[in-house]
């Protein structure tokens, strides 16, 4: 202790070391008193969702006992709600819609996004502050015009009604004009020598040094789409056209108290994205920390 | 194609600049700016959806201004905001700060957090709407009767209502902060809190005099983001409340929510138009007050 009062006359090593020992001790009880409330904060965060699964495995007459393992596990809500064939339907929607906004996407954010990146060209400012304003505008203020549109143009109640809005996003483009300042230009330069047009460039070489960054736009956009609310809802209005959350929200309302059917039906829509997170995890998250921090 | 041949390199690099954005700038002249411009001059008109459009002035924004289901909404929409927003930015910081500094079973633990992220508003919203019914039926009664406490009136309260549909808005949104936060947490270099060591610093001298202020940055950018998710909530109110959606009296609807009403179910198109130039508007000031306030006080 007397030394450690004292530092100014030791090497900087030895204070470090008296410094570790001294605060390296007390801490094992507190590191696992820490561990043990974030494992328990962490089960409360899940919690919703086990006891959504839990509910879904459950017979009618066990859905109001609030234990955790169903006394006797059945499909027989999976069964019932998969052949009503409806959620099959919304499901299929669903995939479509969030696979082809999310390739067109990847696609036209990045096109945008390379070239004011790494063209000089009149009108570059004025097209870049005009796709930056658009971050200012919500959809909420867009979804009527949007309607009196698909109204006029007949895009109600179809696939490319739903996606039409989300086809590029401002979001995007700046992400991918982020990460397209990392590409040397040398690289591009090189390229041109060698003969190679201006789209060759963009698609063969400058493509794959974003790769990653890709990938976290295509996490954002696909599970943006995937749990979209409001625009498919105001769109549809043909059952056979809804996307799960729109289907989803009819059928708890149809269903009314059956809450191991609705609950059965929140599963089937959040699954498919809980495997998905699973097996990318790594991935997804450091993919969301790039999407937040540079977006 | 001899045309383009002749072009110098600078010439060729504009013409592709500009085949690259074609579609793009038509998108986004078709899409978003026409639609802006659309949504303004409804709010100036009286429209049925069928009928012709017909001018009002601002009678739009009058009626507005003395609609008190309105200012009711406005007080919802800034009670999730305000009650959210420092919530979950105090919860997320808690966590991130306490997992930064855990090395056993990290990822599994972050995983656990993050989780709910991934979920879709609506399933969750229909998840919590279930915890929240009265004995026998809901988890949350039921689990307060089997320790004997009263049953809570959560979802038919006009009180409670609103903090009801809020908790499951925040914990969906967690993951993400806490995922955010500690990336912030990780940019702060080791040698700030090496030489805090060496000066013999407390922990909560170094929490407010080194990580608060360095993870500025990042405290900025969540709150922005989770201010701009409460004002613009909807998929939990419309899901929990689909009875009598907003309900009850009025007591949990946001103006999303009024808006969807005003124009989709009363087709009120002038008069949902001009909900919509208000979200805009309180939109953009909450995001440049709090970038201000936030980013100000720094120099």
């Amino acid at each position: 202790m007397s030394l450690a009062t004292n530092p100014g006359q030791l090497p900087r090593a030895s204070v470090n070391a008296v410094f570790a020992t001294q605060t390296k001790k007390p801490a094992n009880m507190g590191q696992i008193l820490r561990w043990m409330v974030l494992f328990l904060g962490g089960i409360l965060m899940i919690a919703p969702i086990v006891y959504m699964i839990s509910t879904s495995l459950k017979w009618p007459h066990e859905v109001y006992n609030v234990n955790l393992i169903p006394e006797e596990p059945t499909i027989e809500n999976y069964t019932y709600v998969l052949e009503d064939g409806r959620f099959y339907l919304w499901f299929v929607n669903s995939i479509i819609i969030a696979l082809i906004t999310t390739v067109s996407n990847l696609f036209f954010d990045s096109l945008v996004g390379y070239t004011l990146c790494k063209f000089r060209f009149p009108g570059r400012y004025i097209v870049f502050i005009a796709i930056l304003s658009t971050l200012m505008i919500p959809t909420e203020m867009l979804v009527i015009p949007w309607y009196t549109m698909s109204q006029a143009f007949g895009w109600l109640d179809s696939y490319w009604g739903i996606m039409f809005p989300g086809l590029m996003t401002a979001f995007g483009t700046f992400l991918m004009k982020q990460f397209f300042e990392s590409v040397p230009n040398d690289f591009l330069e090189a390229a041109r020598i060698d003969g190679l047009n201006e789209f060759q460039i963009w698609w063969k070489i400058a493509m794959p040094l974003v790769k990653p960054a890709l990938a976290a736009l295509a996490i954002f956009v696909f599970l943006g789409n995937w749990t979209a609310f409001l625009w498919p809802l105001i769109v549809t209005n043909s059952v056979e056209m809804y996307t799960v959350p729109v289907g989803l929200s009819g059928f708890g309302d149809e269903v009314d108290v059956a809450w191991e059917l609705i609950m059965t039906g929140a599963a089937i829509s959040t699954i498919p994205t809980l495997i998905v997170f699973l097996i990318f995890q790594r991935f997804i998250i450091r993919g969301v920390v790039m999407a937040g921090l540079k977006g | 194609m001899s045309a383009y041949k002749n072009l110098s390199i600078r010439q060729k690099q504009i013409v592709w600049a500009w085949l690259f954005l074609a579609i793009p700038v038509l998108f986004y002249v078709v899409i978003r700016f026409y639609p802006t411009g659309t949504a303004f001059v409804i709010s100036f008109q009286e429209w049925n959806l069928l009928g012709t459009r017909t001018w009002t002035g601002l009678e739009n924004y009058e009626k507005l201004w003395n609609d008190p289901v309105f200012w009711k909404v406005f007080r919802n929409t800034f009670a999730y905001l305000l009650l959210g927003t420092p919530v979950s930015l105090v919860i997320s910081f808690v966590i991130a700060y306490h997992l930064d500094k855990t090395r056993f079973l990290h990822g599994f633990l972050r995983m656990l957090y993050f989780l709910p992220f991934m979920t879709s508003a609506v399933a969750m919203a229909w998840v919590w709407r279930w915890f929240y019914q009265p004995v026998p039926i809901g988890l949350f009664n039921n689990l307060l009767a089997s320790i004997g406490i009263p049953q809570i009136e959560f979802l038919n309260s006009t009180t409670n209502a609103l903090p009801s549909i809020l908790a499951p808005a925040i914990w969906a949104g967690l993951g993400f902060q806490v995922i955010i936060f500690m990336a912030g947490l990780r940019a702060i270099p080791g040698s700030y809190y090496e030489a805090a060591k060496i000066d013999g610093v407390g922990w909560w001298t170094v929490l407010t005099r080194i990580t608060l202020p360095l993870l500025k940055p990042t405290i900025v950018f969540i709150v922005v983001f989770s201010s701009i998710g409460f004002l613009r909530i909807f998929d939990h109110v419309f899901n929990m409340t689909t009875n009598n959606p907003g309900g009850p009296l009025n007591s949990t609807k946001p103006l999303v929510l009024m808006i969807y009403e005003t124009a989709f179910s009363s087709f009120n198109m002038g008069y949902a138009a001009a909900q919509t130039v208000v979200l805009f508007l309180i939109l953009l000031v909450v995001s440049l007050l709090q970038l201000w306030i936030l980013k100000g006080d720094n120099t």
